[in-house]
């Protein structure tokens, strides 16, 4: 068991909360939230390195490192493993947000237990980006939801309580759906007489679910992994949530939770039921087309920095669901970029929002102004990011929404084109919210003279932002490089759906 | 063509942006600005090489015989999107791309040059040199694109520098909105690109330059029976390509943050918004035109946009006080000029050879940005001096600043069309390209043509001569003076090429097919448009010469039009309406409103249900041991009496 | 004359009614815990009966009966353990007021 590399992922955040168990300061907590996450990134560069090797030695298997142990026979459930470049971006990505964010909580009150419930947190993550076995992977899904509950309730600001409690229970809501969908697929995952599995790689082989059921799973999955993906109208947790979220778990939140949801729409409900897919993707088309507009424009009129980029996150991660609803290699690529590129910028958001909060002790941008000359480093910063999340060209931004407006572009139906033109405008709005905060906040004469005496970043802040910025530019200046690593996965055979179209 | 010049070409000032933005902090406005101004330098030595190579070195990679090829130097696949669409990055060198080598970078440098001297001591020098690399960097990029997608890329990287310079001055809040105006605006204006860039390689299948320019049938016949909303395909495409452009060039309605943008630091002002970035969208048509000439209508829509452009501003300009804003007003209606020049040259124009309105567009593009550059930044020694943006705090200033006077004037007299300046040459074969497609073309643009001498002598009579206010009280003792040499040089240098570069003989380097075109002055026209500038100098010297109430009265006389002429036809206004009252009050906070109400509402509502359900039923569990023996038996009894019934 | 059966039920059956009604309308909780004594030596009494008569050969009624004995001294002991300590905290055991751990 212990020579597959992908147990790892799993295996040293245990070893990390027992390493935490341990410690007896806040500098060991520290050492161990750092050294950890740092070894889990480089685990997941080492792995995208062999990777690319296997896949350049003529590796055409949809998954690699496919392996299975056997957990419960009576049910078939077992934990099986197995990447391919996706899911290898994915634990990139999770890997600099939990370095980042250990690093932007370097100060927390209770350092113990949060560190041990955001380390607990990120083994779900890991689980769920390395299963393959449909009970595992939900499995390790619930263990990513529910530490966010005391999380928030415990370490965060504002109307904590109602928000922690709202967040939970809509997510749970969708995990109701999610898993009435997960149990439906599993008694259909084989054809009559054969036993039954929770594999994703098997079932997509069987290809064994009935056109009926699949007009009702799809919808049931799709939904449940859209409510985490942020999708109207199940979006209203975001705002509050991340409102009242610690930073590092806002970053860990918008930044990786959120791409759980896509990542489970187009590895469950669209991988396994592709004829449905087909057939309702324009019913979700709509709604995360509203989501694009809507979330923008609610952006607009905001006053907390916070919301403003919660439903900034709601427009970004609609268009992820979005495109991959198109379809199509290109714009499915493009979600994955984007969930990539909003993954990274998001959590530079909200650790530069943590950061700017943390000293102003206040969030409402009517209340501040001028950081540029009191928060030199931070501000750029800011700028930056929303550079970034408008789409200036060089940053991560604009590679991910090109290859989503070009794919869906391709998309041979009107309707779908016109759509995406709809959808097109957003980055006229996106530069709105973003320069009203940019000249509200940073630009200006200094609102607040007791602002005057703020210092700038400190040293653990500064790697931090600067981290993110690095791979938000690398994204941003390198994508081909990305484009290539995740486009193998959506070729006609094995993403059937694509076949289709 | 080795690729190594061409790569240094845009990696110099990348790598300019990156040490001074980087690393700026830690040095020195000396060092940093000498850099900077070394960069450019160097770039401006290999940028004319490769012009020069491009030119008259008769390689066979760029001149066929007498035909000008269009020659790719490199192309690196950036962004692969499908088989057939990828984003790439290259060097395209053809006339066009070169000649904006040649004028990109000596705006530039003269730019860096004369900013030593002006924002000298000013805070973030540094930060201002990192941005001017920036954007020279930017807009190198924009010209040499193979690939619609790098200008694409390009063009938002030239924005968003144009942004950053904008709101150099980030502690005013009239920077402030100035900034974020001209971004919101051109973005807004690129949607309409992007969507065009999108409808085109929908049915082209290609985002290179090259197979679509050089193939325009093929491009029209992947149209073939595409119409929406009564207009072809391919007519949507080019007009919403030329959206774009329409923001960026600061065609009517989208013009609105140009004049603004004026809140930039004056050396800013000359090299991105005179000389080069606004210039961007006549360079996206010329550069797309192969395709434009297949549309009537597309040409007909920018010949009728520039017109009305050209127009309005010239009638903004004679009523304006601040003079950057009198020059930017000036620039909109110049680039009308371009844009229409550009709009006449349709290939059913059978009096005159199409290539004619391109090439004058071209021309006037070159001549403008040298003589409107020196303007600006004769108007920055001005403002330098007299610390006031003002014509009403100047006057008489001829005696005190004689360079920049000299040059003012050079700068206004090429402006005005006068031989044998440069303005003379280019804009004689824009009226002629005017003239041979439609006599009414022509008289209007004539007319645009006088206002313009109009106004730029009223501004300079304002200046230089009428009334000699008390300098020496207002400025305790100081008077105005020509700046230093950093400054001056510039000034000169440019006054120079102003006057000369008239005789450069356009026709035989930049044309739109690469053949040869043989410029003949039409002297009917010429003398006929000269006639009129030296007409309009006249009356304009007769009302600003000397200090008089002859100008007050006039505006007296019809109040109303001065006024609308002075808020510039309330454009800002309609603008702040339609933002602030619809967009912002009639659309955002309703959606925001219902998203915490109706949708959140919905949310809260299905707890607040459920909380209130179990409060209801929750007395069943009263803690009472005999009340639930009572309902026990009650239950037992119920039973026993059902299983009576239905045994019996 | 026979003493059959049903000599034995109607007296249990009495008890057991007895005990009922002395559970659903004492409020003292020694009377309430007398009465379900009541309860279960009639069904104590059900069990030795029904063995004696319908199955003399087996024993399994009469080692419930000695269960149910066994239980209901426990429970008694119980029971009068927890009344006594209420009535310690509240001088009172009447079960209405026996409220403090609700809420």
């Amino acid at each position: 068991m212990f020579s597959n590399i992908l147990i790892y992922f799993v295996v040293i955040p245990v070893v990390m909360l027992l390493g935490l168990f341990l410690c007896r300061n806040i500098k060991q907590i520290r050492a161990v939230a750092v050294t950890g996450s740092v070894v889990l990134t480089a685990l997941s560069v080492w792995l995208l390195v062999d990777y690319l090797a296997l896949r350049a030695a003529g590796a055409t298997d949809p998954m690699l490192w496919v392996d299975s142990w056997q957990w419960f026979a009576p049910l078939n459930i077992n934990l099986a493993v197995g990447v391919d470049g996706i899911s290898i971006a994915m634990l990139i990505l999770t890997g600099v947000i939990l370095i980042t964010g250990s690093f932007a909580s370097w100060e927390i009150p209770q350092p113990k237990e949060f560190f041990l419930w955001l380390i607990l947190l990120s083994t779900g993550v890991y689980g769920f980006f390395i299963s393959i076995d449909l009970f595992t992977m939900f499995m390790f899904y619930e263990v990513a939801l529910i530490p966010m509950y005391l999380l928030i309730g415990v370490w965060g600001s504002g109307n904590k309580n109602y928000s922690a409690m709202k967040l939970t229970l809509m997510l749970m809501g969708g995990s109701a759906f999610l898993m009435l969908g997960l149990i439906g697929i599993y008694y259909h995952s084989a054809p009559a007489g054969q036993p039954l599995t929770w594999n994703i790689l098997e079932i997509a082989q069987n290809d064994a679910i009935s056109h009926g059921w699949q007009t009702f799973l799809f919808p049931m999955t799709f939904v449940g992994f859209g409510v985490l993906g942020a999708m109207f109208p199940f979006h209203t947790w975001s705002p509050d949530g991340h409102a009242s979220a610690p930073t590092a778990v806002s970053m860990l939140h918008a930044g990786v939770l959120m791409k759980l949801g896509g990542y489970g729409c187009f590895r469950v409900a669209i991988y396994l039921m592709p004829h449905a897919a087909n057939e309702l993707a324009w019913i979700f088309l709509i709604l995360t087309g509203i989501s694009v507009v809507y979330g923008a424009f609610s952006a607009c009129v905001q006053n907390d920095l916070k919301y403003i980029n919660a439903y900034s996150s709601v427009s970004h991660c609609g268009l992820v669901l979005f495109a991959i609803l198109m379809l199509n290699t290109t714009a499915m690529t493009g979600a994955i970029m984007q969930m990539l590129s909003h993954g990274l910028m998001t959590a530079l958001f909200f650790a530069l929002i943590g950061m700017i909060y943390g000293r102003t002790h206040t969030r409402d941008i009517r209340e501040m102004g001028g950081m540029m000359q009191i928060l030199p480093y931070l501000s750029v910063c800011y700028v930056i990011a929303g550079m970034a999340s408008l789409g200036l060209p060089g940053l991560s931004g604009f590679v991910a929404e090109m290859t989503i407006f070009v794919g869906s572009f391709e998309h041979s139906d009107l309707f779908h084109r016109v759509f995406v033109i709809v959808a097109c405008s957003s980055i006229v709005t996106t530069a709105v919210y973003i320069l009203r905060v940019v000249g509200k906040l940073l630009y200006g004469p200094v609102y607040d003279q007791h602002h005057m005496t703020l210092t700038d970043a400190k040293w653990w802040e500064r790697v931090a932002t600067a981290g993110l910025i690095v791979c938000v530019a690398g994204i941003g200046f390198f994508p081909n490089f990305f484009v290539d690593l995740i486009k193998f996965t959506f070729s006609p055979e094995i993403f059937t759906v694509i076949g289709l179209n | 063509m080795d690729i190594t010049i061409p790569i240094l070409i845009l990696a110099i000032p990348l790598f300019m942006f990156l040490l001074l933005g980087l690393a700026g902090v830690k040095m020195s406005h000396k060092l940093a600005g000498t850099l900077g101004t070394l960069g450019m330098g160097t770039v401006l030595v290999l940028s004319y090489y490769t012009a020069f190579t491009y030119y008259f070195s008769g390689n066979p990679e760029f001149i066929d015989g007498t035909t000008r090829l269009q020659a790719v130097i490199f192309n690196h696949t950036w962004l692969q999107f499908t088989p057939a669409l990828a984003i790439r990055i290259g060097f395209l060198l053809d006339p066009i791309s070169a000649m904006m080598l040649i004028v990109i970078p000596t705006i530039s440098f003269m730019v860096h040059v004369y900013s030593l001297g002006y924002m000298h001591g000013e805070k973030g020098f540094q930060r201002y040199y990192a941005f001017l690399s920036l954007f020279s960097f930017s807009m190198l990029g924009l010209v040499v694109a193979t690939n619609i997608f790098q200008m694409y890329i390009f063009w938002e990287l030239v924005g968003a520098s144009s942004f950053l310079l904008i709101g150099f001055f980030y502690t005013l809040p009239s920077a402030v909105s100035a900034c974020k105006k001209a971004f919101i605006v051109t973005r807004f204006a690129d949607l309409g690109f992007l969507i065009g860039i999108l409808v085109l390689s929908y049915f082209t299948h290609h985002l290179d330059f090259l197979p679509m320019t050089q193939n325009p049938q093929a491009v029209l016949a992947s149209f073939e029976g595409v119409t929406f909303l009564g207009a072809s395909g391919l007519t949507w495409a080019l007009v919403l390509i030329f959206t774009g452009g329409m923001g960026k060039s600061a065609m009517l309605p989208l013009h609105i943050w140009l004049p603004d943008a004026m809140e930039g630091p004056t050396p800013v002002s000359a090299l991105i918004h005179a000389a080069t970035m606004v210039v961007a969208g006549v360079y996206l048509v010329a550069r797309l035109f192969p395709l434009y000439m297949l549309e009537d209508a597309a040409l007909m829509f920018i010949t009728v946009v520039g017109a009305a452009t050209a127009f309005y501003a010239a009638m903004v300009a004679c009523a304006q006080i601040d003079i950057k804003r009198i020059l930017a007003f000036s620039t909109i209606s110049q680039i009308a000029f371009m844009m229409v020049s550009l709009g006449v040259a349709s290939k059913n124009n059978v009096a005159i050879h199409e290539g004619l309105g391109y090439m004058a567009s071209m021309f006037h593009l070159f001549t403008h940005a040298m003589f409107k550059a020196l303007l600006f930044l004769g108007a920055g020694s001005l403002i330098h001096a007299v610390h006031s943006n003002n014509y009403t705090a100047m006057g008489g200033l001829r005696k005190y600043m004689p360079i920049t006077h000299i040059t003012f004037l050079i700068g206004c007299l090429a402006i005005a069309g006068i031989w044998p300046f440069a303005g003379f040459f280019s804009k004689d074969e824009i009226l002629s390209a005017c003239f041979a497609n439609g006599t009414f073309w022509g008289i209007w643009m004539m007319m645009v043509a006088a206002m313009t001498a109009f106004y730029m002598f009223r501004m300079y009579f304002l200046v230089f001569w009428w009334d000699n206010p008390d300098y020496e009280k207002e400025h305790h003792g100081h008077l105005p003076h020509d700046p230093g040499f950093a400054m001056t040089f510039p000034l000169i240098f440019l006054g120079i090429v102003s006057i000369i570069a008239g005789f450069i003989p356009f026709g035989q380097l930049v044309t739109f097919d690469g053949h040869e075109y043989h410029i003949h002055i039409d002297w009917s026209i010429a003398g006929l448009s000269m006639g009129v500038a030296i007409l309009s100098i006249a009356f304009s010297a007769w009302l600003y010469m000397k200090k008089n109430d002859k100008p007050q009265r006039m505006a007296d006389s019809c109040r109303w039009l001065w006024t609308a002429a002075n808020r510039r036809f309330y454009w800002d206004e309609i603008y702040l309406f339609i933002t602030r009252r619809i967009i912002f009050d009639g659309i955002c906070k309703p959606i925001a409103w219902f998203d915490r109400h109706i949708i959140d509402g919905t949310m809260d509502g299905f707890a607040y249900v459920t909380n209130k359900a179990s409060y209801a039923i929750r007395g069943f569990q009263s803690g009472k041991v005999q009340m639930y023996i009572w309902w026990y038996l009650i239950g037992a009894v119920v039973l026993g009496i059902i299983t009576a019934i239905c045994v019996l | 004359m026979d003493i059959t059966l049903i000599w034995y039920l109607v007296p249990a059956i009495v008890m057991f009614c007895c005990g009922v009604y002395g559970f659903l309308t004492r409020r003292n909780m020694i009377a309430m815990l007398i009465s379900l004594e009541l309860m279960l030596n009639a069904v104590d009494i059900n069990f030795v009966v029904f063995n004696r008569y319908l199955f003399p050969s087996s024993m399994e009624g009469w080692m419930f009966t000695l269960f149910g004995i066994a239980i209901a001294a426990a429970e008694t002991a119980l029971a009068i353990a927890i009344i006594i300590n209420l009535f310690r905290v509240s001088k009172n055991i009447d079960v209405r007021d026996a409220t403090k751990m609700k809420n």
